[in-house]
């Protein structure tokens, strides 16, 4: 239970830290919805893993941790543990952190409160000089969708954009598409980082900033422009998943800027028939030769390598680049190694063959040398086995039929019956679509019909339906034969094809028919709906063809009908009725009954199921499931003119060279050089803030043993005590604006006492503290004081960068009483000394959350600049840096040291940006507000 | 890209989630059960589903099914080959991609999982930069909690596959050049189609960065290729041969493809005659096998699978050598060969029995041969030298041949 509570006692000390925090944030999260979280107590089932994170030991912690991760994995719900867990986000220990951050990205969202403690520790390691901590923590940070903390992940990201690691860079490019789904109205800040972003010429960076321009503006095309060149070239040595997403945005880029390479194919035709032709003039007057864009083939050439990665994805992405952007004549070099992709895992297999599917119909030639790798197994799955059928079918022609079918043959014997019915369909379409063979093939599945197996012969029945629509004269014997099958089938739809052929030509099998119709006529009840409304249409026809010997048998089946169970054939048998049987009330339709039953039907057509599939992008979501996905961009037509092709320009800048390069290929040179350069300044960055921080720790000492640099500014005087109330002794202090002598991490304070009594004073001395720890450095007791007499004395107080008042008593020999010093915040620094770049880069180091700025409208008289010197300098005891365009200040917190950096720059006289970068949040706020006040009086 | 990752058994358990951005409930999966049930074999599975919300993307790999959520349009072939990294990682890690595996392992498996993929995109993949940063298990690890300390440096350099800092006291680089031959034959013995699917797998222990240099007798062979990321296509274009910087440990340098146009050898035939009797409720088996173009190589580990047609329910064979076994349940015949004596030809000859009452079947099951040749490509390909460049010492260097039926389909 106590372990439980110094929890919760550790808990209200950041809490109030937190609130204090929000003075200075944007941060707009409730604070009564803040402690209320606190109070609730959750029934606790995992007391024992919250006693093992309360403990000291860093070995339960993270056991603990194992088995809550594990926890989530499960998918059960660890919630309740976030209080205790949430604690040890600053761990030093890696491990524990790893999993800690796990957890918080998990849950954040649910306890977007609690989660909120945790933001400054990311905050602090977003500074971090290793660069993997800043990404992780960049990372993390990205990762918590709680929508408070928006503006905080816009800052942290725009910061890491500038990152001189690539690593933290890519990161920030992840975390832009974060950013976007938790708060679309970003976007335009956005979007301006990506467009920093896509300037990258690191290759760990491209793939990822193009799949955050991907998600979050893809119709921004011309931002690419500028960046195409670079992307082309660097794409070879992009990671495997960053060029899958580089390859699709190109492939769409392209569309829009390149004109069609495939009029070229077409020209040609043209020309050749025009070789022949006598009027020549009007061809040349039309014909342009078609000249293909440097930077189209720059894409073409640059991707081809590409087709030999041993990603699937990339070469899918490959192909369908070529399928949609080469000339016709080139896109069969992706033939081979799509082809390969068939070894590879089964789901590969599926997705290859549906493109190949696709592919296949507009382009027979691309695949048909490889027809061979179609051939199904036996041990292939079902839908593999229909996928390269369905292939196998679109590449067929004259040449190659005999072999197919001979093929097919194999596969309608295959135990796998809906593969072999599949098959049947497929020997149907083949021989619609070459006539040669539409004979063999018929016999070929006469001969089925003889199959033992039901669902053969019944597939075969409805192939040979309507294969025999195309040319019914000549096959009245496959009718008869069918009509004595009849009997021995009981698939309802074989039945129902039989029926409807020998209603549809019942005048070529005269006999047959009305037999056929008697035996329906006794089964008539109990067939399936799709049987009974063939078998009326069936008495319908005969009834107008041949009345004489079915009329008896038609009415009969009528009133079944009239009386069915279905409504479908009430209605269907009412309609026949008033079509055919003349009556007094039937109306003008009577005579055209014929006519509409017996009209001649158009033949169907048998097509591929890939057929319209290509209204899609080759190789995404939508062509796989043929259905528009969420978010499918269409692939847009050539344009008629090309756009302007010098946008893609750029400056070439000359690339520096560098002695070892690992990958030498000569064509990627300057992508691997500049990726090298990004990482040696990476480093050198790193060195330099280390160094910096020895040169602060000089500096410091150089300070101390400065006089003061603000001299001029007016010294302000406070009342310590007055007279009236302390018998007569009064006291007053103003900040002297000089390094403390007794320790630097105080305040040095003058305090005048002067004797407004008319006797003497003695022994005046400081005597207690509150709080007692409060480090004061006391002045001399004063033994005695005449009256009228004053006199200055010097203490020194350590306010710990808080303007917290330091509460201590004031002694005489016979009274005390109890004073306060109330420090301004523009007190508690200290002057530093540095030159405009070290300011700058120290800036840079202090962005983000360690940035508050505001806009102000400057009083007209403040506008010069030695008058905005004197303003600031009057409100904060810091040091003026000479600059030769912003007026910038830079000082230090007294006992801490950290660097607080004062800039403000003129935007449009009188408005300034005023912006202050230090560690020291609620200082930084402070500051700020009082400096405003200050330089917006008069 | 993709949402959320579940990881579901055969018996539709799911056991492992992880979600990437918001949480996505359970439910999502009813529709791959509906789909799982209708299709009945796990094989058969549509890898991609579509449902009201989202989409659903699956593989099948070891008896256990990894199914991603996505919402919104994405390359499907990406979230496939992501899933099957996945299951390659875990495989590298733990030896087997099996569910008793990831259970053990689970926590492991959640923070490969958080490295892999940032908010849907694949974000550390390679295996030597994610063992930098999450240590696979190992007794010392599991005895005391080791700090990982060490940051991994991989993704910043040049060869972001590579780990930095590689040590080893014996040096030593081999390479395995495996051919799979995958044929159909038809019933009179002629080939129908037959290519092969080769590999080099290699196994680099190298320290420091070496850069290596390998290069074949006849490369014209190779038209087909594929490489791993480390194999500079420029110099392949322009030289024929490959060279790289290895990653450390066990990877797959390139595979290549032979295809069906040119001649492949088949090293065995097989002569075999299955009916079944219209009359009596029985049928007859007679296999036997025969070395046809070994190049004098000895064929190990032959083996012949026969699926049998359902109504078959019981076996009477006899093997000249090795053993055969019949499953009841799934009907599936396995004959276990052995090597093959070009002397004394193994054959397996007997009778079966069919289920009264029930027709004959249709057709003749087709058989699936199983086979390995050893100091043998059976392309005819050979690796000429290994050059090292950029290190002093000299490695141990080697290469082996194998040559095995990849999918070798005998049609009866």
């Amino acid at each position: 239970r106590d372990i439980v509570k110094s929890g919760f006692n550790i808990f209200y000390v950041e809490s109030s830290a937190m609130i204090k925090y929000r003075h200075s944030s944007p941060l707009t999260a409730s604070h009564e919805a803040f402690s209320c979280s606190n109070c609730v107590f959750w029934p606790c089932r995992n007391e024992d893993l919250k006693e093992m994170l309360e403990s000291n030991k860093e070995s339960h912690k993270l056991e603990a941790m194992k088995r809550i991760v594990g926890l989530i994995a499960k998918g059960k719900n660890a919630s309740e543990l976030f209080p205790a867990v949430v604690k040890n986000v600053a761990s030093k220990n890696i491990e524990l952190k790893k999993l800690v951050y796990v957890y918080l990205v998990r849950y954040a969202e649910e306890q977007q409160d609690l989660a909120l403690l945790s933001i400054s520790t990311f905050q602090r390691a977003l500074k971090d000089p290793n660069q993997f901590i800043r990404a992780s923590a960049l990372r993390v940070l990205s990762s918590i969708r709680v929508p408070i903390i928006v503006p905080i992940m816009m800052l942290a990201i725009k910061e890491a954009s500038t990152d001189l690691s690539p690593y933290v860079r890519k990161t920030s490019a992840h975390a832009i598409q974060k950013l976007y789904s938790l708060d679309p109205d970003q976007k335009e800040q956005l979007i301006e980082v990506i467009e920093k972003l896509l300037k990258d010429k690191s290759t760990l960076v491209a793939g990822s900033v193009v799949m955050a321009f991907e998600e979050v503006c893809p119709d921004r095309i011309d931002l690419i422009h500028k960046n195409y060149r670079k992307l082309c070239n660097l794409l070879v040595d992009v990671e495997e998943w960053g060029q899958v997403v580089i390859i699709s945005m190109l492939t769409r880029y392209a569309r829009t800027q390149f004109i069609n390479p495939w009029k070229e194919d077409g020209l040609d035709e043209n020309n050749e028939t025009a070789f022949y032709d006598s009027d020549s003039e009007r061809n040349q007057t039309e014909a342009k030769p078609y000249i293909m864009d440097p930077d189209h083939r720059l894409l073409l050439r640059n991707t081809k390598p590409l087709l030999q990665s041993r990603n699937t994805a990339v070469v899918m992405s490959v192909a369908q680049l070529y399928w949609h952007l080469a000339p016709k004549h080139e896109v069969s070099v992706v033939t081979k190694s799509l082809v390969r992709l068939l070894r590879s895992h089964r789901e590969v297999q599926f997705i290859v063959l549906q493109n190949i599917a696709t592919m296949s119909i507009q382009r027979k030639g691309m695949f048909e040398p490889f027809m061979k790798s179609f051939y199904v197994r036996s041990t292939d799955p079902t839908n593999i086995k229909t996928l390269k059928l369905e292939i196998l079918t679109n590449l067929a022609n004259e040449a190659n039929i005999s072999t197919i079918l001979r093929e097919f043959q194999t596969y309608v014997k295959s135990q796998d019956k809906e593969f072999a019915a599949a098959t049947i369909q497929a020997i149907g379409r083949c021989a619609t679509n070459i006539s040669e063979v539409a004979d063999t093939c018929l016999n070929g599945l006469v001969q089925l019909l003889s199959n033992r197996d039901e669902t053969v012969v019944a597939e075969s029945v409805v192939v040979i339906k309507k294969l025999l629509q195309t040319q019914p004269s000549q096959h009245s014997e496959i009718i008869k034969h069918m009509a004595k099958l009849f009997d021995n089938i009981t698939v309802p739809m074989a039945r129902a094809s039989i029926l409807w052929l020998i209603g549809e030509y019942c005048e070529k099998v005269p006999k047959i028919a009305p037999d056929v119709l008697r035996k329906m006529a006794k089964t008539f009840t109990t067939e399936e709906d799709i049987v009974k409304l063939q078998t009326v249409n069936l008495a319908a026809k005969l009834y107008l063809t041949n009345s004489k010997q079915t009329k008896l048998l038609t009415q009969y089946i009528l009133n079944l009908g009239k009386y069915d169970q279905n409504y479908d054939i009430r209605d269907r048998t009412r309609f026949i009725r008033q079509l055919i049987v003349p009556s007094e009330k039937s109306s003008a339709l009577n005579k055209y009954a014929r006519r509409i039953l017996l009209a001649s039907k158009p033949a169907p057509v048998l097509e591929s199921a890939f057929k319209d599939r290509d209204r899609y992008q080759l190789g995404t979501l939508s062509h796989s499931l043929n259905i528009k996905a969420t978010g499918y961009q269409e692939l847009c037509d050539w344009p008629t003119i090309a756009p302007d092709a010098s946008v893609r320009n750029v400056e070439i800048i000359e690339p520096v060279k560098t002695d070892v390069c690992f990958c030498t290929e000569s064509d990627d040179e300057s992508a691997e050089e500049s990726s090298k350069e990004s990482d040696k300044s990476s480093s050198a960055s790193e060195k330099t803030s280390s160094e910096s921080e020895a040169n602060s720790i000089d500096l410091f000492a150089l300070l101390c043993s400065q006089v003061t640099t603000s001299s001029f500014s007016p010294v302000k005087t406070y009342d310590l005590l007055h007279h009236m109330s302390a018998k007569g002794l009064a006291a007053k202090y103003h900040f002297p604006r000089q390094p403390c002598l007794y320790q630097p991490c105080m305040v040095a304070v003058q305090v005048i006492l002067t004797n407004c009594s008319d006797h003497n004073l003695e022994e005046i001395h400081i005597g207690d503290r509150i709080p007692a720890s409060l480090n004061i450095h006391c002045f001399n007791t004063i033994e005695r004081l005449e009256p009228g007499a004053a006199v200055t004395v010097s203490m020194g107080i350590d306010f710990s960068d808080s303007t917290q008042a330091a509460n201590f008593q004031l002694c005489t020999k016979s009274d005390k009483f109890n004073v306060s010093i109330q420090p301004v915040v523009g007190e508690l620094l200290t002057p530093s000394t540095m030159t405009e770049e070290d300011f700058c880069m120290e800036q840079r180091k202090l962005l983000g959350m360690n940035e508050t700025s505001a806009t102000i409208t400057m009083a007209t008289a403040n506008t010069s600049r030695l008058a905005i010197n004197k303003e600031i300098l009057s409100v904060a005891n810091v040091g003026v840096v000479s600059s030769t365009q912003n007026d910038i200040f830079a000082g230090k917190a007294v006992s801490s040291g950290a660097l607080v950096l004062v800039s403000l720059s003129l935007q449009q006289s009188p408005t300034a940006l005023l912006t202050i970068n230090t560690e020291k949040s609620v200082m930084a706020s402070m500051l700020l507000r009082d400096l405003k006040q200050a330089l917006v009086q008069a | 890209m993709i949402h959320s990752l579940f990881l579901i058994n055969n018996t539709g358990d799911i056991f492992l989630e992880k979600h990437w951005k918001s949480v996505i409930g359970r439910s999502v999966c009813d529709y791959f059960f509906e789909a799982k049930d209708k299709a009945g074999d796990p094989e058969n599975v549509p890898p991609v589903l579509q449902t009201p919300h989202h989409y659903l993307i699956s593989i099948y790999r070891g008896k256990l099914f990894l199914l991603s959520v996505i919402q919104s349009e994405v390359s499907p072939l990406f979230v496939i080959e992501f899933l099957h990294r996945v299951a390659d990682t875990i495989q590298d890690y733990f030896g087997e991609c099996s569910e008793n595996v990831i259970k053990e392992n689970l926590v492991i498996v959640y923070e490969l999982l958080e490295e892999m993929l940032d908010n849907g995109f694949p974000l550390a993949t390679e295996s030597n930069v994610l063992k930098e940063m999450i240590r696979p298990p190992n007794i010392l690890r599991s005895v005391v909690n080791t700090l990982t300390d060490t940051l991994p440096t991989g993704q910043l350099s040049n060869v972001p596959w590579r780990r930095a800092g590689v040590k080893y006291t014996n040096n030593e680089a081999y390479f395995d050049v495996i051919e799979e031959i995958d044929a159909i034959i038809d019933k009179s013995g002629t080939t129908v189609f037959a290519e092969i699917q080769g590999a080099i797998e290699a196994c680099v222990r190298l320290t420091g960065i070496p850069d290596l240099t390998l290069s074949f007798m006849n490369p014209r062979l190779l038209d087909d290729v594929s490489f791993h990321p480390c194999v500079r296509f420029k110099r392949w274009e322009a030289e024929r041969v490959l060279s790289f910087i290895p990653p450390d440990g066990n990877f797959t340098l390139m595979t290549y493809h032979i295809s069906s146009q040119n001649l492949v050898a088949i090293p065995v035939y097989v002569k075999q005659n299955i009916s079944f009797f219209d009359t009596a409720s029985c049928g007859r088996l007679d296999i036997t096998i025969g070395p046809k173009q070994t190049m004098g190589k000895m064929v190990e580990g032959l083996s012949v699978t026969i699926p049998m047609p359902k109504s078959v329910h019981s076996a009477n064979l006899t093997a000249t050598q090795g053993s055969y076994t019949f499953d009841l349940a799934t009907k599936v015949l396995v004959w276990d060969i052995g090597k093959l004596n070009p002397q004394k030809l193994p054959n397996l000859k007997g009778s079966l029995s069919i289920q009264s009452g029930v027709p004959k079947p249709e057709e003749n099951p087709s058989l699936s041969i199983g086979l390995k040749v050893q100091q043998l490509a059976i392309s005819g390909i050979k690796v000429n030298r290994l050059d090292m460049y950029g290190e002093k010492y000299k490695p141990f260097k080697g290469v082996k041949y194998v040559t095995k039926a990849g999918k070798f389909q005998v049609r009866t």
